[in-house]
């Protein structure tokens, strides 16, 4: 062994394809059958992808760099669901390019947050966390509730999304825009085509107080309001027992 | 900088600025309205800045043939100064960042002074602006020396060198104005990740030419490391970083993977971004430095071989750890764990051979604040390496994961490990690099390593405190079987904590600030300390020195 590398360290690129060699395997064994494992993620049927305000919203989230603090992973350990409610499953995140499972709780997890609070005390608390919980060292985010929106590009975005297997269909991606503008605002006339395309059961509400302007706010919390509700496969017993 | 370079390379090298600044140019108009905007008005600027100063020297003689018998090391001069430039600002928006957790209100009402795109800055400025301008001026110094050959030319370097800075300075800018990827230690957006795969080739090629211009039969094992390094960082790099771009005018893009895959991938980057970026690329520093500055061969060349070999193998399949319990399938979780531990195998080879080579030179790491620096790293590596396996185990990982006691770790290795072995091989080449006979002042690194450690020590109880105390009271059951404590409560449990954080933070950080006067004083044209003309130059005969393999 020893004598045989003794030759290799002489072969500058034999020592180079030999690293390679040995390094992608690991990652080979471990990620290629995720793709090709069928239980890898469990059926979800009638799980909707997020609508153009709520991807916005995500795209805040990720932005402000929540991520950094706030899992949305609850772990199949029994303070985790008693803490958070049932424990994630592979498929609540298989429309989340990137997922956003996070490292670290310096926040409590948000995987189940959406209906928890009321959409004022969102508002609220991201304007100022320490108005409604005074131990909180949570960022303030006032700058949210002061910018409006950008939603001219929601299309592009959404048809980015169909691109890495998010199924929008072509209705999704051309009204994306007035998709936005119609869930901030329930007296929109568009506010009916929105939910027929992503479901009854869809926010449609000022979710900033505001109707007048679709803020940053408005998508952050439409977004925050989703979170663990884009299907209800956690809730029912016979999905989990398949997925484990 | 400029005149080093033959005519033809200054040629070359406005041929590369003149592109970058069009690239940059077509960014602006492209990304009109979008943040990406901003960044092709700041390749642009770089762009033209870069080819302003190659004009300028553009007439300048032509370097002398006899330039070909020494080393080129004004691009290992220029990455020590950078890194020493991202060291205390990254480290001093890390401070900033502790002080945040404890005292929340010690910010701006703006957007990039919040703490989601401050704490970015500080892991990106760390690990890619200090770290890897470290590995790339170290790098260059060893392939040279340990190969007994020039390098190939004058301007691969400097593209390396320069083109890296900008990926640096474009992914820390974007954090500020919300441009990232939210993928951890990998957070630039594409065209920044397709920008640093053209500089990693270059460097790659870099690389491998002066090796095969060497002198010697044998590659050392620092440059197996180092070439580790380049290697795996690119393969991690292009995989994880795979996107779709919602428009070539657009900042933004959507990974190609989503959910459980992505967060597989993820995290075989994340954590083989320990492994190759802080882990291999240092270890080739150790290799190399540690030896040197004790006057002893590596102990053992079989120790070198295994633990190169088993960190090279086995790394790259402990990723899974950081997802136990969560969604990711429990067959890959628990191959995730298994290599983990064994994983702690070659760590502690090669930690125990870097020890094991200070035998007969302890009397220096007494004496030697610099070779103290490289002897408390490998401590602090095979600490780290320790703890990480150990954390690695499912049912440990259900306390620590979440808490504090991985940011804990992390510093452990980061502060302990990875910036005391930089510290150390930066005092060790620093004079060697600007022919100096010594540092300015041997009692400033002392000062610095003791700053160093108390800060890192500080640091690290902190955080183990920390953590184990959350992860504790998350779990912990009233007696009618309840939780016992909110998350508020665990929360204000960690305050102290915060504050011992910060301090021990700020201690590193005065430290660094020691080293980058000293660093300064040695350098400065004129300085006090003489010139000296030990010669440092590729000789025709083999010399029996330290550096071959101890067989």
């Amino acid at each position: 062994m020893f004598s045989t590398h003794y030759k290799l360290e002489r072969k500058s690129m034999g020592l180079a394809l030999g690293i390679m060699l040995v390094a992608s395997i690991g990652g080979l064994v471990e990620i290629a059958p995720l793709f090709t494992i069928d239980d890898t993620v469990e059926a979800a049927p009638g799980m909707r992808t997020y609508t153009p305000l709520e991807l916005a919203g995500r795209n805040i989230y990720i932005r402000e760099g929540c991520y950094a603090c706030h899992s949305q992973m609850i772990r199949t350990l029994q303070d985790d669901v008693e803490r958070y409610g049932p424990y994630s499953l592979a498929a609540e995140s298989q429309y989340d390019h990137p997922m956003l499972w996070g490292s670290k709780r310096t926040g409590p997890d948000l995987a189940r947050v959406g209906g928890k609070y009321s959409d004022d005390w969102q508002v609220a608390h991201l304007i100022n966390p320490r108005a409604v919980v005074p131990q909180s060292v949570m960022p303030a985010y006032g700058w949210l509730a002061r910018n409006r929106l950008r939603t001219e590009d929601l299309g592009r975005h959404l048809a980015a999304q169909r691109k890495v297997g998010v199924p929008y269909t072509d209705a999704m991606i051309e009204h994306a825009q007035a998709d936005a503008i119609a869930q901030a605002d329930p007296d929109d006339s568009g506010a009916g085509a929105l939910t027929e395309r992503y479901g009854e059961a869809t926010n449609v509400r000022a979710f900033d107080g505001n109707r007048e302007v679709v803020t940053e706010m408005d998508a952050l919390v439409a977004y925050l309001q989703i979170l663990g509700r884009l299907t209800d496969a956690a809730y029912e017993p016979a999905a989990k027992e398949q997925g484990r | 900088m400029v005149s080093e370079l033959t005519i033809a390379e200054r040629e070359r090298a406005m041929g590369i600025c003149g592109l970058v600044a069009l690239a940059g140019l077509a960014m602006a108009v492209a990304g009109n309205g979008d943040p990406l905007q901003v960044h092709g008005f700041l390749v642009l600027l770089a762009g033209v800045a870069m080819l302003f100063v190659v004009m300028g020297g553009y007439f300048a003689p032509e370097p002398q043939a006899s330039r070909l018998a020494s080393y080129y090391d004004s691009p290992s001069r220029a990455g020590i100064v950078i890194a020493m430039i991202w060291a205390v600002i990254g480290m001093f928006v890390g401070v900033w960042v502790a002080a945040l957790l404890a005292w929340p209100e010690l910010t701006f009402d703006a957007g990039w002074a919040s703490f989601g795109r401050l704490r970015p800055v500080h892991t990106t400025g760390v690990i890619f602006g200090f770290g890897g301008n470290a590995l790339i001026a170290t790098s260059f110094h060893v392939m040279q020396r340990t190969s007994r050959a020039r390098m190939p030319d004058q301007l691969s370097p400097w593209f390396v060198l320069i083109g890296y800075n900008l990926f640096c300075i474009l992914a820390v800018s974007g954090y500020f104005i919300g441009i990232t990827q939210s993928k951890e230690y990998a957070e630039p957006e594409w065209y920044a990740d397709i920008w640093l795969v053209i500089v990693w080739v270059t460097y790659f090629l870099l690389y491998i030419r002066t090796l095969a211009r060497r002198k010697e039969p044998h590659i050392y094992v620092a440059n197996w490391y180092y070439l580790a390094f380049i290697l795996v960082v690119a393969i991690l790099h292009i995989v994880n970083g795979l996107a779709v771009p919602v428009s070539l005018g657009s900042a933004k893009s959507y990974s190609l993977f989503s959910g459980v895959q992505d967060a597989m991938t993820q995290w075989w980057y994340g954590h083989n971004a320990v492994a190759f970026f802080l882990t291999a690329g240092f270890l080739g520093m150790l290799y190399y430095y540690l030896p040197k500055q004790a006057e002893r061969p590596i102990y053992s060349y079989r120790m070198s071989i295994i633990g190169f070999w088993g960190i090279t193998f086995f790394y790259m399949w402990a990723g899974s750890h950081h997802l136990h319990y969560t969604a990711l399938p429990q067959w890959v979780q628990t191959l995730g764990m298994t290599f983990s531990l064994t994983l702690l195998v070659p760590s502690w080879i090669a930690a125990a051979n870097a020890l094991l080579t200070l035998n007969g030179a302890w009397d220096k790491v007494r004496d030697d604040a610099t070779l103290r620096f490289m002897m408390m790293a490998a401590v602090f590596y095979g600490l780290s390496t320790f703890e990480g396996s150990f954390m690695a185990i499912r049912a440990v990982n259900s306390l620590s994961h979440y808490t504090d006691w991985t940011i804990g770790h992390v510093h452990a290795g980061a502060l302990g490990w990875v910036a005391m072995i930089i510290f150390g091989a930066f005092y060790a080449a620093v004079p060697k690099l600007w022919k100096r006979p010594r540092m300015y002042s041997p009692a400033l690194i002392e000062v610095h390593f003791w700053l160093a450690l108390a800060g890192t020590l500080i640091y690290v109880f902190a955080m183990w405190n920390s953590g184990i105390i959350q992860g504790l009271m998350w779990r912990t059951y009233t007696e009618s079987g309840t939780l016992a404590y909110s998350f508020t409560e665990t929360m204000v449990a960690m305050h102290p904590y915060y504050i011992a954080r910060a301090i021990g933070g700020l201690f590193f950080l005065i430290g660094a600030l020691v080293g980058c006067y000293n660093i300064w004083m040695t350098i400065r044209p004129g300085a006090g300390v003489p010139g000296i003309a030990e010669p440092d130059v590729p000789l025709p005969a083999p010399s029996p020195t330290s550096l071959q393999p101890a067989e």
